[in-house]
C-alpha cells in the first residue's frame, strides 16, 4: 500500500516570525480609568456651564426687552411719527429710516464686496495684492465703528453741510464691506477645486466657471453672509450718531438731511428722564431685536445648503 | 484584442516632463502612445505621476499657478503644450472625468444640457433629444428619466459619476480622460461604469487612470505602468498581466509593493 | 496578504513535488515489475494510483481556490497555471505507470523465454531522465534546461518506433508469443508517452519562466 507523504500544509499560515511578538509579551496590567473618566466629566461639565451662561444671558436680554417693550408695542406705535415727551408718538419714521439706511448701505457695499470676494478666491489667491486686501479687511473689521462714523462725518457731512441718511448708509457700507468680502471668499474657497476643473475641462471659460458654476454652488452661503452682515450693521448706533443723526419727520430728505433711525432713537430715548420716552425706547429695542433675529433666522433656514 | 492593422495613434507624448510649484519634478521624459478608439489604462502606486501625466492631455493643470510641462504632447500630430494652443478648443476635443463626481449645482437635465448649449447651435427640441441620448449613452436614462428636474447633487454617487460621463460625452469629445473614475464609488456602481466605459470605446479614445489593477485588466486594451514619474512598461494589457517584461511591473501587479 | 499568498503557493508547490515523487516512484516500480516479472509489485503500483488520483484532485482544488481568492496576475498567475497543468501531467504519468504494471501482471502470467525478451532499459532510462530533468527545470527555474530536454523527445520516439518494428518483425516467426509482444509494444508506447509528458512539462516551465507559449512550435516550424 503506497501512500503519498503529504507535506504539512497549514490551513492558516503562521504569522511571520520576527522580533518579540505581541502574543508572547501578553497583556500588561491596566491603568485605572478613574482619572480619565473624571477629566472627561469635568470638561463636559465646564462646557455645559459655559453654554448655559451664554444662552442664559441672551435669554435674559430677550426677556427684558420683551417685558419692558411689549407694553409700548401697537400698530400705531409702528406707524406714527415720533413725538416729544407728553405727546403720544411712535417710531414709524425711525423704522422707515433704518430700513432705508440699511438697504441703501447694502446696495452700496454688497456688489463691490462680492466682486472683491470673487477676485480673492478665484484669481488673487496667494498674490501679494490679495494678501494686502485681506489684511486691510481684517483691520477694517476690527475698527471701532465710531471711528468710521467720524470719518464719514469728515468726508461727507462736512462738505455737504448737513447730516444725511446717505452719510449713514455710507458709514454702514464701510462696515459691511469687509464682512461680506471675507464671507464670500470663504464660501467660494469651500467649493472643491475639482468642480472648477470639471467646468474648465468641458471647455468653459474661467469667467463662466466662476459665475455660473462656482457662485451657484456657493450661492446659499453667500446670501447668508450678506443677510448676516445686514443684520449686524442694522443695529449699529455709533456710526449713525455723526452721520444720519435723527429727524422727527419721515425720511423724505434721505440724501440731503438728517434721517430718523432706530438705534439713535433708542440712544436718545434711553438717555431721557421721561418714563413714556423710556418705554418707547424699549419698544424700539424690541422692534430692532425682532428684526435682526428674524433676518438671522431667515438666513439660516431659507438658505441652508440642502441636497435637493 | 487582435491588431491586424495598426490603429491610428490619437495622442503621442514625447519626452514629457512635469514640474510642480517650486520646481519639484513629477514626470521624467515620458513617452506614451495612445491609440485611437482603444482604452489605455495607466496604473502605478500612489504619487507615481499617473494623474499628473493625464492632466497634461487637456492642460487642466494650467488652472494652478506654477505648474508647468515640458516636452511634447501631440494630439493628432499637433503639440498641445504649445502656448498658442487654444485651451477652449482643446478641452472641447478632450473631455475629462474626475475621481470625485462633480455634478454642477443645477438640475440633472441642465447638467447635460450645459455643454450642449455652450458648444453647439441647437434648438430646444434638439437639446432635449441629445440630453436623452447622452443619458442613455451613460446608462443613466432609465434611472433619472422621471426626475430630470431634480438637482444633480441629489443623485447617488454612482449616478452622479454617470451624470458626469453623460455631460462629458454630450460635448462630443474625441478623447475621454478618466482620473480614477470609480475610486469614490461602491463596487456595484463601479461595474456599471466599467460596462459603460467598454461601450464608449467604440466612439471615443479613452485614457483611464486607475488604482484598481483588476479594473485595468478587465477593461483596457493597453496598459502603461508608471513608477516614480517614469513609464516603466507599456504594452497590451494581456501581456502586462500575464507576462510583464519588467521586474518592477511584475512586483507591482503581483502586490509585492505599492 | 502577500505573505499569506506566498505561503499558500509555496505549500502548493511542495505538494506538487510530492506528487511528482509519487508518480516517479510508481513508474520506477512498474518498470521493475516488468523486468523482475513480479506481479505483486505491479499490483502495489495499481493500488497506489488511486491515492495519486485523489491528490491530483486536491491540488487542482487548491489551485482553483487560490485563483478565486487572490486573482493572481503575472508570475503568480503563470505559476498557478503551470502547477495546474503539471499536476494533470503527473497524474497521467501515474496512470501510464499503472498501465505498464497491468502489462507486467499479464507478462508474468505467461512468461516469455529469456532469449526473446525485450530490453526496455534504453528507452526507459531516457524517458525517465527526461521526466526527472523536466521536474528539475521546474524547481530550479531553468528554461534553458527545459529547452534541451524537449529536443531529446525525438530519440525516445525513435526507440519506440524501433521497438514497434522489432515486434512486428518477430510476430510472424513466433506467433505463440503474440501476447508478450503486444504487451511489449504497449509498454514501449506508454514509456514514449511519458517522454511526451516530460516535453509538455518542459513547455510549461518555459511558459512559467518566460511567459511564452512554445507548444506545437516544432511542428509549425517543420
Amino acid at each position: 500500500m503506497e501512500t503519498i507523504a503529504k507535506p504539512a500544509v497549514a490551513e492558516r499560515p503562521a504569522a511571520p516570525q520576527g522580533a518579540p511578538s505581541l502574543a508572547s509579551l501578553g497583556r500588561p496590567p491596566y491603568r485605572p480609568l478613574f482619572w480619565r473618566k473624571l477629566q472627561d466629566n469635568l470638561v463636559q461639565g465646564f462646557s455645559v456651564l459655559a453654554l448655559a451662561l451664554a444662552v442664559g444671558v441672551m435669554l435674559w436680554i430677550l426677556a427684558t426687552i420683551l417685558l419692558r417693550g411689549s407694553e409700548a408695542l401697537s400698530w400705531d406705535f409702528l406707524t406714527t411719527l415720533s413725538a416729544p415727551h407728553g405727546f403720544k408718538g411712535g417710531i414709524g419714521n425711525a423704522l422707515a429710516g433704518t430700513l432705508c439706511i440699511t438697504l441703501f448701505a447694502a446696495v452700496i457695499a454688497v456688489p463691490p464686496a462680492i466682486c472683491a470676494g470673487i477676485w480673492l478666491a478665484e484669481f488673487g489667491k496667494k498674490s501679494r495684492l490679495a494678501d494686502a486686501l485681506r489684511f486691510s479687511a481684517n483691520v477694517m473689521m476690527g475698527m471701532p465703528s465710531i471711528v468710521v462714523g467720524l470719518f464719514v462725518y469728515m468726508i461727507l457731512v462736512v462738505p455737504m453741510g448737513a447730516n444725511s441718511g446717505l452719510a449713514g448708509s455710507v458709514a454702514l457700507a464701510i462696515l459691511m464691506f469687509p464682512v461680506v468680502m471675507r464671507t464670500t471668499e470663504d464660501m467660494l474657497m469651500m467649493v472643491p477645486d475639482t468642480l472648477r476643473e470639471s467646468g474648465l475641462a468641458l471647455g468653459l471659460t474661467r469667467c463662466r466657471v466662476t459665475l455660473q458654476i462656482i457662485c451657484r454652488a456657493a450661492r446659499n452661503g453667500m446670501v447668508t453672509g450678506v443677510l448676516l452682515a445686514v443684520a449686524r450693521v442694522s443695529g449699529e448706533t455709533a456710526p449713525l450718531l455723526f452721520t444720519a443723526q435723527f429727524a422727527k419727520t419721515w425720511p423724505t430728505a434721505f440724501f440731503t438731511g438728517p434721517t430718523a433711525n432706530i438705534p439713535v432713537l433708542i440712544n436718545d430715548y434711553g438717555m431721557s428722564n421721561f418714563e413714556d420716552l423710556q418705554t418707547a425706547g424699549w419698544g424700539a429695542s424690541l422692534v430692532i431685536a425682532v428684526l435682526v433675529l428674524s433676518v438671522n433666522v431667515i438666513a439660516r433656514v431659507a438658505f441652508r445648503d440642502k441636497k435637493d | 484584442m487582435d491588431n491586424t492593422q495598426e490603429p491610428k495613434l490619437k495622442i503621442r507624448a514625447r519626452k514629457l516632463s512635469f514640474f510642480y510649484e517650486g520646481g519639484h519634478q513629477a514626470l521624467f521624459d515620458n513617452d506614451l502612445d495612445i491609440p485611437e478608439r482603444q482604452i489605455t489604462a495607466v496604473i502605478g502606486p500612489s504619487g507615481c505621476g499617473k494623474s499628473t501625466h493625464l492632466r497634461t492631455y487637456n492642460r487642466i493643470y494650467s488652472l494652478h499657478r506654477g505648474q508647468r510641462a515640458e516636452g511634447e504632447v501631440l494630439l493628432d500630430g499637433e503639440n498641445i503644450l504649445d502656448p498658442k494652443t487654444d485651451l477652449l478648443t482643446l478641452r472641447r476635443r478632450v473631455g475629462m472625468i474626475f475621481q470625485k463626481p462633480t455634478p454642477f449645482p443645477m438640475s440633472v437635465f441642465d447638467n447635460v444640457a450645459y455643454p450642449l448649449r455652450l458648444h453647439f447651435r441647437l434648438s430646444h427640441k434638439e437639446i432635449a433629444e441629445r440630453v436623452e441620448a447622452a443619458l442613455q449613452g451613460a446608462s443613466l436614462w432609465d434611472e433619472v428619466k422621471d426626475q430630470l428636474r431634480k438637482s444633480g447633487l441629489a443623485l447617488s454617487g454612482g449616478q452622479q459619476q454617470r451624470l458626469c460621463i453623460a455631460r462629458a460625452i454630450a460635448a462630443e469629445p474625441e478623447v475621454l480622460l478618466m482620473d480614477e473614475p470609480t475610486s469614490a464609488i461602491d463596487p456595484v456602481a463601479t461595474l456599471k461604469i466599467e460596462d459603460l466605459v467598454l461601450r464608449l470605446r467604440e466612439r471615443f479614445t479613452i485614457v483611464i487612470v486607475t488604482h484598481n489593477m483588476q479594473q485595468a485588466a478587465r477593461i483596457s486594451d493597453r496598459t502603461a505602468f508608471f513608477y516614480k514619474g517614469r513609464i516603466v512598461e507599456v504594452g497590451p494589457t494581456k501581456q502586462i498581466f500575464t507576462a510583464p517584461k519588467e521586474k518592477k511591473t511584475e512586483e507591482y501587479i503581483t502586490g509585492r509593493f505599492g | 496578504m502577500r505573505d499569506r499568498f506566498t505561503f499558500e503557493i509555496e505549500s502548493l508547490k511542495q505538494r506538487l513535488l510530492d506528487l511528482a515523487t509519487a508518480a516517479d516512484r510508481a513508474l520506477v516500480r512498474a518498470i521493475r515489475a516488468v523486468d523482475g516479472a513480479s506481479p505483486d509489485e505491479a499490483r502495489a503500483v495499481i493500488t497506489a494510483d488511486s491515492a495519486i488520483d485523489a491528490e491530483e484532485v486536491t491540488i487542482e482544488e487548491e489551485c482553483l481556490k487560490l485563483m478565486a481568492l487572490y486573482q493572481p496576475v503575472a508570475g503568480d498567475l503563470r505559476l498557478i497555471v503551470t502547477i495546474l497543468k503539471v499536476n494533470g501531467e503527473l497524474e497521467r504519468v501515474a496512470d501510464l505507470a499503472s498501465n505498464i504494471a497491468a502489462r507486467a501482471i499479464d507478462m508474468a502470467a505467461a512468461p516469455a523465454p529469456a532469449e526473446c525478451r525485450f530490453d526496455f532499459a534504453p528507452i526507459v532510462e531516457r524517458a525517465h531522465k527526461m521526466l526527472r530533468g523536466a521536474l528539475d527545470a521546474f524547481v530550479c527555474h531553468r528554461p534553458d534546461q527545459a529547452r534541451a530536454i524537449i529536443l531529446e523527445d525525438d530519440a525516445v520516439d525513435a526507440l519506440n518506433a524501433a521497438c514497434y518494428a522489432a515486434a512486428r518483425e518477430r510476430l510472424p516467426q513466433h506467433p505463440a508469443q503474440a501476447g508478450y509482444l503486444l504487451d511489449c509494444v504497449t509498454i514501449s508506447h506508454c514509456v514514449e508517452r511519458i517522454a511526451d509528458i516530460a516535453t509538455n512539462i518542459c513547455e510549461d516551465v518555459i511558459y512559467l519562466e518566460e511567459g511564452q507559449i512554445v507548444r506545437h512550435q516544432k511542428r509549425l516550424a517543420q
